[in-house]
Protein backbone atom coordinates (compact mmCIF):
# COMPACT_ATOMS: atom_id res chain seq x y z
CA UNK A 1 0.00 0.00 0.00
CA UNK A 2 1.51 3.31 -1.11
CA UNK A 3 1.60 6.19 1.35
CA UNK A 4 -0.71 8.93 0.28
CA UNK A 5 0.93 11.69 2.25
CA UNK A 6 3.92 13.34 0.67
CA UNK A 7 4.81 16.93 1.26
CA UNK A 8 4.50 19.01 -1.87
CA UNK A 9 8.21 19.79 -2.25
CA UNK A 10 9.15 16.13 -2.17
CA UNK A 11 6.42 15.36 -4.63
CA UNK A 12 7.62 18.17 -6.88
CA UNK A 13 11.21 16.96 -6.89
CA UNK A 14 10.08 13.37 -7.45
CA UNK A 15 7.90 14.41 -10.39
CA UNK A 16 10.69 16.38 -12.01
CA UNK A 17 13.08 13.44 -11.65
CA UNK A 18 10.53 11.12 -13.23
CA UNK A 19 9.94 13.48 -16.14
CA UNK A 20 13.69 13.87 -16.71
CA UNK A 21 14.15 10.09 -16.78
CA UNK A 22 11.16 9.76 -19.05
CA UNK A 23 12.59 12.31 -21.48
CA UNK A 24 15.76 10.19 -21.72
CA UNK A 25 13.77 7.02 -22.36
CA UNK A 26 11.39 8.22 -25.08
CA UNK A 27 12.33 6.75 -28.45
CA UNK A 28 12.65 8.78 -31.61
CA UNK A 29 9.73 6.99 -33.24
CA UNK A 30 7.20 7.74 -30.48
CA UNK A 31 3.88 9.11 -31.70
CA UNK A 32 3.16 12.76 -30.84
CA UNK A 33 0.20 11.64 -28.71
CA UNK A 34 2.40 9.56 -26.37
CA UNK A 35 2.66 10.66 -22.77
CA UNK A 36 6.01 10.60 -20.89
CA UNK A 37 7.06 7.07 -19.89
CA UNK A 38 6.83 6.41 -16.14
CA UNK A 39 4.47 7.34 -13.35
CA UNK A 40 1.24 7.62 -15.32
CA UNK A 41 -1.95 7.94 -13.32
CA UNK A 42 -5.41 6.75 -14.18
CA UNK A 43 -8.24 7.98 -11.97
CA UNK A 44 -11.26 5.85 -11.26
CA UNK A 45 -14.27 7.98 -10.51
CA UNK A 46 -17.99 7.92 -11.13
CA UNK A 47 -17.94 4.39 -12.53
CA UNK A 48 -15.36 5.20 -15.22
CA UNK A 49 -11.62 5.08 -15.88
CA UNK A 50 -10.01 8.39 -16.80
CA UNK A 51 -8.53 8.50 -19.34
CA UNK A 52 -10.41 5.65 -21.02
CA UNK A 53 -7.75 5.28 -23.66
CA UNK A 54 -4.16 5.78 -22.63
CA UNK A 55 -1.07 5.48 -24.82
CA UNK A 56 2.27 4.82 -23.13
CA UNK A 57 5.76 3.65 -24.01
CA UNK A 58 6.86 0.11 -23.13
CA UNK A 59 8.33 0.04 -19.64
CA UNK A 60 5.80 2.48 -18.22
CA UNK A 61 4.26 1.88 -14.81
CA UNK A 62 0.61 2.90 -14.70
CA UNK A 63 -1.04 3.55 -11.34
CA UNK A 64 -4.81 3.47 -10.92
CA UNK A 65 -6.34 5.33 -7.98
CA UNK A 66 -9.93 4.76 -6.91
CA UNK A 67 -11.51 8.14 -6.19
CA UNK A 68 -15.04 6.74 -6.33
CA UNK A 69 -17.11 5.96 -3.23
CA UNK A 70 -17.61 2.33 -4.21
CA UNK A 71 -14.93 -0.35 -4.68
CA UNK A 72 -13.60 -1.14 -8.14
CA UNK A 73 -11.09 -3.53 -9.66
CA UNK A 74 -8.66 -3.28 -12.57
CA UNK A 75 -8.67 -6.53 -14.55
CA UNK A 76 -7.33 -7.25 -18.02
CA UNK A 77 -10.00 -8.66 -20.35
CA UNK A 78 -8.25 -12.04 -20.39
CA UNK A 79 -8.34 -11.92 -16.56
CA UNK A 80 -4.73 -13.12 -16.30
CA UNK A 81 -2.36 -10.41 -17.56
CA UNK A 82 -3.15 -8.15 -14.63
CA UNK A 83 -5.72 -8.30 -11.92
CA UNK A 84 -6.01 -6.00 -8.90
CA UNK A 85 -7.75 -6.91 -5.68
CA UNK A 86 -10.86 -4.85 -4.89
CA UNK A 87 -9.77 -1.23 -4.38
CA UNK A 88 -11.68 0.78 -1.81
CA UNK A 89 -11.78 4.59 -2.00
CA UNK A 90 -8.22 5.93 -2.06
CA UNK A 91 -6.55 2.59 -2.76
CA UNK A 92 -4.17 2.14 -5.68
CA UNK A 93 -2.98 -0.53 -8.07
CA UNK A 94 0.08 -0.39 -10.32
CA UNK A 95 1.19 -2.42 -13.28
CA UNK A 96 4.28 -2.07 -15.46
CA UNK A 97 3.64 -2.58 -19.16
CA UNK A 98 6.77 -4.14 -20.64
CA UNK A 99 5.47 -5.49 -23.97
CA UNK A 100 3.91 -3.39 -26.74
CA UNK A 101 0.29 -4.10 -27.53
CA UNK A 102 -3.26 -3.05 -26.73
CA UNK A 103 -4.42 -4.03 -23.25
CA UNK A 104 -8.18 -3.86 -22.86
CA UNK A 105 -9.32 -4.00 -19.25
CA UNK A 106 -12.45 -3.56 -17.16
CA UNK A 107 -13.79 -3.44 -13.62
CA UNK A 108 -14.83 -7.00 -12.73
CA UNK A 109 -17.37 -5.66 -10.21
CA UNK A 110 -19.01 -3.27 -12.66
CA UNK A 111 -18.13 -4.80 -16.02
CA UNK A 112 -19.67 -1.99 -18.07
CA UNK A 113 -16.60 0.04 -17.00
CA UNK A 114 -14.15 -0.60 -19.83
CA UNK A 115 -10.94 1.08 -20.93
CA UNK A 116 -7.63 0.28 -22.59
CA UNK A 117 -3.92 0.99 -22.42
CA UNK A 118 -2.01 1.07 -25.71
CA UNK A 119 1.67 0.28 -25.24
CA UNK A 120 4.06 1.34 -27.97
CA UNK B 1 -55.57 7.47 -5.60
CA UNK B 2 -58.61 5.24 -5.96
CA UNK B 3 -59.54 2.52 -3.51
CA UNK B 4 -61.14 0.49 -6.29
CA UNK B 5 -60.08 -1.19 -9.51
CA UNK B 6 -60.10 1.36 -12.30
CA UNK B 7 -58.97 -0.82 -15.21
CA UNK B 8 -59.36 -4.57 -15.30
CA UNK B 9 -57.35 -5.05 -18.51
CA UNK B 10 -56.45 -8.71 -18.18
CA UNK B 11 -59.79 -9.65 -16.65
CA UNK B 12 -58.02 -11.26 -13.74
CA UNK B 13 -59.15 -8.70 -11.19
CA UNK B 14 -55.75 -6.96 -11.06
CA UNK B 15 -55.69 -3.21 -11.69
CA UNK B 16 -52.06 -3.09 -12.80
CA UNK B 17 -51.96 0.59 -13.72
CA UNK B 18 -53.46 1.57 -10.39
CA UNK B 19 -51.07 -0.80 -8.67
CA UNK B 20 -48.05 0.72 -10.36
CA UNK B 21 -49.22 4.27 -9.58
CA UNK B 22 -49.68 3.19 -6.01
CA UNK B 23 -46.25 1.61 -5.81
CA UNK B 24 -44.62 4.94 -6.57
CA UNK B 25 -45.88 6.20 -3.24
CA UNK B 26 -44.72 3.18 -1.26
CA UNK B 27 -41.39 4.73 -0.38
CA UNK B 28 -43.07 7.59 1.44
CA UNK B 29 -44.99 5.36 3.83
CA UNK B 30 -48.11 4.28 1.94
CA UNK B 31 -48.83 0.61 1.48
CA UNK B 32 -50.58 -0.75 -1.53
CA UNK B 33 -52.00 -4.16 -0.98
CA UNK B 34 -53.31 -6.70 -3.40
CA UNK B 35 -55.80 -8.92 -1.63
CA UNK B 36 -57.20 -11.56 -3.92
CA UNK B 37 -56.90 -9.15 -6.85
CA UNK B 38 -58.48 -6.14 -5.15
CA UNK B 39 -56.21 -3.14 -4.85
CA UNK B 40 -56.32 -1.02 -1.73
CA UNK B 41 -53.98 1.57 -0.31
CA UNK B 42 -53.27 2.23 3.34
CA UNK B 43 -51.03 4.41 5.41
CA UNK B 44 -48.16 2.37 6.74
CA UNK B 45 -48.81 3.59 10.26
CA UNK B 46 -52.37 2.22 10.07
CA UNK B 47 -51.06 -1.18 9.07
CA UNK B 48 -48.55 -1.31 11.86
CA UNK B 49 -51.18 -0.19 14.36
CA UNK B 50 -53.34 -3.07 13.15
CA UNK B 51 -56.19 -0.75 12.18
CA UNK B 52 -56.60 -2.72 8.95
CA UNK B 53 -56.92 -6.11 10.53
CA UNK B 54 -55.13 -9.33 9.75
CA UNK B 55 -54.18 -9.86 6.11
CA UNK B 56 -54.96 -13.45 5.31
CA UNK B 57 -52.46 -15.35 3.24
CA UNK B 58 -51.13 -18.88 2.88
CA UNK B 59 -47.53 -17.77 2.96
CA UNK B 60 -45.90 -14.50 3.78
CA UNK B 61 -42.20 -13.73 3.51
CA UNK B 62 -40.03 -10.65 3.39
CA UNK B 63 -37.30 -9.52 1.02
CA UNK B 64 -34.52 -7.25 2.23
CA UNK B 65 -31.58 -6.25 0.08
CA UNK B 66 -28.34 -4.35 -0.31
CA UNK B 67 -27.39 -3.85 3.33
CA UNK B 68 -23.78 -2.98 2.28
CA UNK B 69 -22.33 -3.48 5.77
CA UNK B 70 -18.97 -1.67 5.74
CA UNK B 71 -20.12 1.31 3.65
CA UNK B 72 -19.54 4.54 5.55
CA UNK B 73 -19.60 7.45 3.10
CA UNK B 74 -21.86 10.49 2.92
CA UNK B 75 -24.92 8.75 1.49
CA UNK B 76 -25.24 6.88 4.83
CA UNK B 77 -22.49 6.90 7.46
CA UNK B 78 -24.22 4.19 9.54
CA UNK B 79 -25.64 1.39 7.42
CA UNK B 80 -25.78 -0.97 10.41
CA UNK B 81 -28.23 1.38 12.12
CA UNK B 82 -30.57 1.53 9.11
CA UNK B 83 -30.35 -2.27 8.77
CA UNK B 84 -31.46 -2.57 12.40
CA UNK B 85 -34.36 -0.23 11.65
CA UNK B 86 -35.35 -2.42 8.69
CA UNK B 87 -35.22 -5.46 10.98
CA UNK B 88 -37.46 -3.64 13.48
CA UNK B 89 -39.88 -2.92 10.63
CA UNK B 90 -39.98 -6.60 9.69
CA UNK B 91 -40.50 -7.61 13.30
CA UNK B 92 -43.40 -5.14 13.55
CA UNK B 93 -45.38 -6.68 10.67
CA UNK B 94 -48.78 -8.06 11.74
CA UNK B 95 -47.87 -11.49 10.33
CA UNK B 96 -44.32 -12.70 11.11
CA UNK B 97 -42.77 -13.79 7.80
CA UNK B 98 -42.20 -17.52 7.31
CA UNK B 99 -38.70 -16.63 6.12
CA UNK B 100 -36.64 -13.71 4.84
CA UNK B 101 -34.81 -13.44 1.52
CA UNK B 102 -31.69 -11.29 1.32
CA UNK B 103 -31.07 -10.53 -2.35
CA UNK B 104 -27.40 -9.69 -2.03
CA UNK B 105 -24.75 -7.04 -1.36
CA UNK B 106 -24.82 -8.08 2.28
CA UNK B 107 -21.44 -6.36 2.65
CA UNK B 108 -19.56 -3.53 0.99
CA UNK B 109 -16.15 -5.16 0.63
CA UNK B 110 -16.61 -8.92 1.20
CA UNK B 111 -14.69 -8.64 4.49
CA UNK B 112 -15.00 -11.20 7.30
CA UNK B 113 -15.87 -8.58 9.92
CA UNK B 114 -18.58 -7.16 7.64
CA UNK B 115 -20.15 -10.61 7.23
CA UNK B 116 -19.88 -11.03 11.01
CA UNK B 117 -21.73 -7.76 11.68
CA UNK B 118 -24.40 -8.66 9.14
CA UNK B 119 -25.02 -12.10 10.66
CA UNK B 120 -25.03 -10.69 14.16
CA UNK B 121 -27.57 -7.99 13.20
CA UNK B 122 -29.89 -10.46 11.48
CA UNK B 123 -30.05 -12.64 14.61
CA UNK B 124 -32.76 -10.29 15.89
CA UNK B 125 -34.98 -10.95 12.86
CA UNK B 126 -38.11 -12.72 14.04
CA UNK B 127 -38.35 -15.42 11.42
CA UNK B 128 -37.57 -19.10 11.09
CA UNK B 129 -35.00 -18.93 8.34
CA UNK B 130 -33.04 -16.49 6.15
CA UNK B 131 -32.08 -17.32 2.57
CA UNK B 132 -29.32 -15.46 0.74
CA UNK B 133 -27.95 -14.86 -2.72
CA UNK B 134 -24.70 -12.91 -3.18
CA UNK B 135 -24.28 -9.48 -4.72
CA UNK B 136 -21.13 -8.41 -6.57
CA UNK B 137 -19.90 -6.73 -3.35
CA UNK B 138 -19.96 -10.10 -1.56
CA UNK B 139 -17.61 -11.90 -3.96
CA UNK B 140 -14.89 -9.32 -4.56
CA UNK B 141 -11.62 -11.16 -4.04
CA UNK B 142 -12.27 -14.87 -3.79
CA UNK B 143 -14.91 -15.80 -6.37
CA UNK B 144 -17.42 -16.12 -3.54
CA UNK B 145 -15.61 -18.72 -1.38
CA UNK B 146 -16.20 -16.87 1.89
CA UNK B 147 -19.83 -16.15 1.01
CA UNK B 148 -20.54 -19.79 0.18
CA UNK B 149 -18.74 -20.95 3.30
CA UNK B 150 -21.07 -18.86 5.45
CA UNK B 151 -24.34 -18.87 3.53
CA UNK B 152 -24.01 -21.51 0.83
CA UNK B 153 -24.85 -24.77 2.63
CA UNK B 154 -26.82 -27.01 0.31
CA UNK B 155 -26.15 -24.90 -2.77
CA UNK B 156 -24.58 -26.03 -6.01
CA UNK B 157 -21.99 -24.60 -8.38
CA UNK B 158 -21.44 -20.92 -7.62
CA UNK B 159 -24.22 -21.02 -5.03
CA UNK B 160 -27.57 -21.64 -6.73
CA UNK B 161 -30.37 -23.62 -5.11
CA UNK B 162 -34.12 -24.11 -4.84
CA UNK B 163 -36.65 -25.04 -2.18
CA UNK B 164 -40.40 -25.51 -1.79
CA UNK B 165 -42.69 -23.79 0.70
CA UNK B 166 -46.47 -24.11 0.97
CA UNK B 167 -46.80 -25.26 -2.64
CA UNK B 168 -44.61 -22.52 -4.13
CA UNK B 169 -41.15 -23.19 -5.61
CA UNK B 170 -38.32 -20.78 -4.76
CA UNK B 171 -35.15 -20.51 -6.84
CA UNK B 172 -32.01 -18.64 -5.75
CA UNK B 173 -29.73 -17.69 -8.65
CA UNK B 174 -26.21 -16.23 -8.72
CA UNK B 175 -25.59 -13.71 -11.48
CA UNK B 176 -22.61 -11.79 -10.09
CA UNK B 177 -19.70 -14.11 -10.93
CA UNK B 178 -17.62 -14.66 -14.09
CA UNK B 179 -18.69 -11.28 -15.39
CA UNK B 180 -17.31 -10.39 -18.80
CA UNK B 181 -15.79 -7.06 -19.86
CA UNK B 182 -18.52 -4.77 -21.11
CA UNK B 183 -21.19 -7.21 -19.95
CA UNK B 184 -24.07 -7.26 -17.51
CA UNK B 185 -25.04 -9.83 -14.90
CA UNK B 186 -24.32 -13.41 -15.96
CA UNK B 187 -25.84 -16.77 -15.11
CA UNK B 188 -23.68 -19.08 -17.25
CA UNK B 189 -24.37 -22.40 -18.97
CA UNK B 190 -23.99 -24.63 -15.88
CA UNK B 191 -26.53 -22.67 -13.88
CA UNK B 192 -28.93 -22.49 -16.83
CA UNK B 193 -28.71 -26.25 -17.34
CA UNK B 194 -29.40 -26.80 -13.65
CA UNK B 195 -32.37 -24.41 -13.76
CA UNK B 196 -33.92 -26.11 -16.74
CA UNK B 197 -33.66 -29.48 -15.01
CA UNK B 198 -34.83 -28.10 -11.66
CA UNK B 199 -38.18 -26.83 -12.97
CA UNK B 200 -38.78 -29.63 -15.47
CA UNK B 201 -40.43 -31.85 -12.85
CA UNK B 202 -42.88 -29.18 -11.64
CA UNK B 203 -46.54 -28.82 -12.58
CA UNK B 204 -47.28 -25.65 -14.55
CA UNK B 205 -49.65 -24.51 -11.84
CA UNK B 206 -46.82 -24.27 -9.30
CA UNK B 207 -46.15 -20.63 -8.39
CA UNK B 208 -42.49 -19.86 -9.01
CA UNK B 209 -40.43 -17.24 -7.16
CA UNK B 210 -36.94 -16.54 -8.52
CA UNK B 211 -34.56 -14.36 -6.56
CA UNK B 212 -31.18 -13.05 -7.72
CA UNK B 213 -29.15 -9.93 -7.05
CA UNK B 214 -28.90 -8.17 -10.41
CA UNK B 215 -32.23 -7.60 -12.19
CA UNK B 216 -33.20 -10.33 -14.63
CA UNK B 217 -34.64 -7.79 -17.01
CA UNK B 218 -32.99 -4.87 -18.79
CA UNK B 219 -33.78 -2.06 -16.35
CA UNK B 220 -30.90 0.12 -17.61
CA UNK B 221 -28.05 -1.72 -19.36
CA UNK B 222 -25.86 1.40 -19.57
CA UNK B 223 -25.44 1.15 -15.82
CA UNK B 224 -25.11 -2.63 -15.75
CA UNK B 225 -28.71 -3.05 -14.59
CA UNK B 226 -29.59 -6.26 -16.40
CA UNK B 227 -28.43 -9.85 -17.00
CA UNK B 228 -26.96 -10.97 -20.32
CA UNK B 229 -28.44 -14.47 -20.41
CA UNK B 230 -31.65 -14.00 -18.42
CA UNK B 231 -33.82 -14.51 -21.51
CA UNK B 232 -32.76 -18.13 -21.65
CA UNK B 233 -33.52 -18.61 -17.95
CA UNK B 234 -36.96 -17.05 -18.32
CA UNK B 235 -37.73 -19.25 -21.32
CA UNK B 236 -37.68 -22.26 -18.98
CA UNK B 237 -40.41 -20.57 -16.91
CA UNK B 238 -42.76 -19.58 -19.73
CA UNK B 239 -45.17 -22.47 -19.12
CA UNK B 240 -45.84 -21.61 -15.47
CA UNK B 241 -49.02 -19.80 -14.47
CA UNK B 242 -47.30 -17.42 -12.08
CA UNK B 243 -43.66 -16.38 -11.92
CA UNK B 244 -42.37 -13.68 -9.59
CA UNK B 245 -38.80 -12.41 -9.94
CA UNK B 246 -37.34 -10.58 -6.96
CA UNK B 247 -34.09 -8.66 -7.40
CA UNK B 248 -31.96 -6.01 -5.68
CA UNK B 249 -28.86 -4.17 -6.90
CA UNK B 250 -30.52 -0.94 -8.07
CA UNK B 251 -31.52 0.36 -4.62
CA UNK B 252 -35.01 1.45 -5.63
CA UNK B 253 -38.31 -0.25 -6.24
CA UNK B 254 -39.29 -0.99 -9.79
CA UNK B 255 -41.89 -3.31 -11.16
CA UNK B 256 -42.61 -4.77 -14.56
CA UNK B 257 -45.23 -7.25 -15.65
CA UNK B 258 -44.57 -9.32 -18.76
CA UNK B 259 -47.12 -12.02 -19.47
CA UNK B 260 -46.98 -14.49 -16.60
CA UNK B 261 -43.90 -12.89 -15.02
CA UNK B 262 -43.88 -10.09 -12.46
CA UNK B 263 -40.45 -8.54 -11.92
CA UNK B 264 -39.85 -6.58 -8.75
CA UNK B 265 -36.76 -4.86 -7.37
CA UNK B 266 -36.32 -3.88 -3.75
CA UNK B 267 -35.02 -0.83 -1.93
CA UNK B 268 -31.71 -1.03 -0.16
CA UNK B 269 -31.52 -0.87 3.62
CA UNK B 270 -28.34 1.22 3.26
CA UNK B 271 -28.55 3.98 0.64
CA UNK B 272 -30.57 4.93 -2.45
CA UNK B 273 -29.31 5.15 -6.01
CA UNK B 274 -30.49 7.49 -8.74
CA UNK B 275 -33.30 6.62 -11.13
CA UNK B 276 -32.01 5.38 -14.51
CA UNK B 277 -30.19 8.12 -16.38
CA UNK B 278 -30.89 10.75 -13.70
CA UNK B 279 -27.22 11.04 -12.68
CA UNK B 280 -23.79 10.57 -14.21
CA UNK B 281 -23.52 7.08 -12.72
CA UNK B 282 -25.38 4.52 -10.57
CA UNK B 283 -23.43 5.24 -7.36
CA UNK B 284 -24.72 6.00 -3.85
CA UNK B 285 -27.03 8.99 -3.90
CA UNK B 286 -26.99 11.49 -1.07
CA UNK B 287 -30.40 12.77 0.02
CA UNK B 288 -31.25 15.19 2.84
CA UNK B 289 -30.81 13.42 6.18
CA UNK B 290 -34.49 13.66 7.07
CA UNK B 291 -35.42 12.00 3.77
CA UNK B 292 -32.98 9.05 3.97
CA UNK B 293 -35.23 6.60 5.76
CA UNK B 294 -38.10 7.12 3.35
CA UNK B 295 -35.98 5.92 0.42
CA UNK B 296 -34.76 2.78 2.21
CA UNK B 297 -37.05 -0.14 2.84
CA UNK B 298 -38.24 -3.74 3.02
CA UNK B 299 -40.58 -5.77 0.83
CA UNK B 300 -43.39 -7.91 2.25
CA UNK B 301 -44.75 -10.67 0.02
CA UNK B 302 -48.00 -12.54 0.55
CA UNK B 303 -49.12 -15.60 -1.31
CA UNK B 304 -52.62 -16.96 -1.39
CA UNK B 305 -52.98 -20.48 -2.78
CA UNK B 306 -54.93 -20.50 -6.01
CA UNK B 307 -54.32 -16.82 -6.79
CA UNK B 308 -52.07 -15.91 -9.70
CA UNK B 309 -50.08 -12.97 -8.47
CA UNK B 310 -48.25 -12.64 -5.20
CA UNK B 311 -49.12 -9.60 -3.12
CA UNK B 312 -45.98 -7.48 -3.01
CA UNK B 313 -45.81 -4.54 -0.62
CA UNK B 314 -42.85 -2.20 -0.24
CA UNK B 315 -42.54 -0.03 2.82
CA UNK B 316 -40.05 2.70 3.64
CA UNK B 317 -38.22 2.88 6.94
CA UNK B 318 -40.11 6.05 7.88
Amino acid sequence: MKSRTKNRTTAGIFAMTVVALAALMVTAGASPQSKPASGIEIKIDNFSFGPMRLTVAAGTTVTWTNDDDVPHTVVSDDKTTFRSKALDTGEKFSYTFTKPGTYAYFCSVHPKMVAEVVVQ
Amino acid sequence: MSDYIEENLDRDGVDRRGFLKCMAWAGTGTLCLLQGGVLKSFALSDVLQQKIGHMKSDLSFVQISDSHIGFNKDANPDVTATLREAIAKVNALPTPPAFVLHTGDLTQLSKADEFDTLSESLKSLRTERIFYVPGEHDVLNDNGDMFRERFGQGTQGDGWYSFDKNGAHFIGLVNVLNLKAGGLGYLGPDQLAWLQKDVSRLKSSTPIVVFAHIPLWAVYPQWGWGTDDSEQALSYLKRFASVTVLNGHIHQTMQKVEGNITFHTACSTAFPQPAPGQAAGPGPMKVPAEKLRSVLGITDVNFVRGKHTLGIVDSGLS
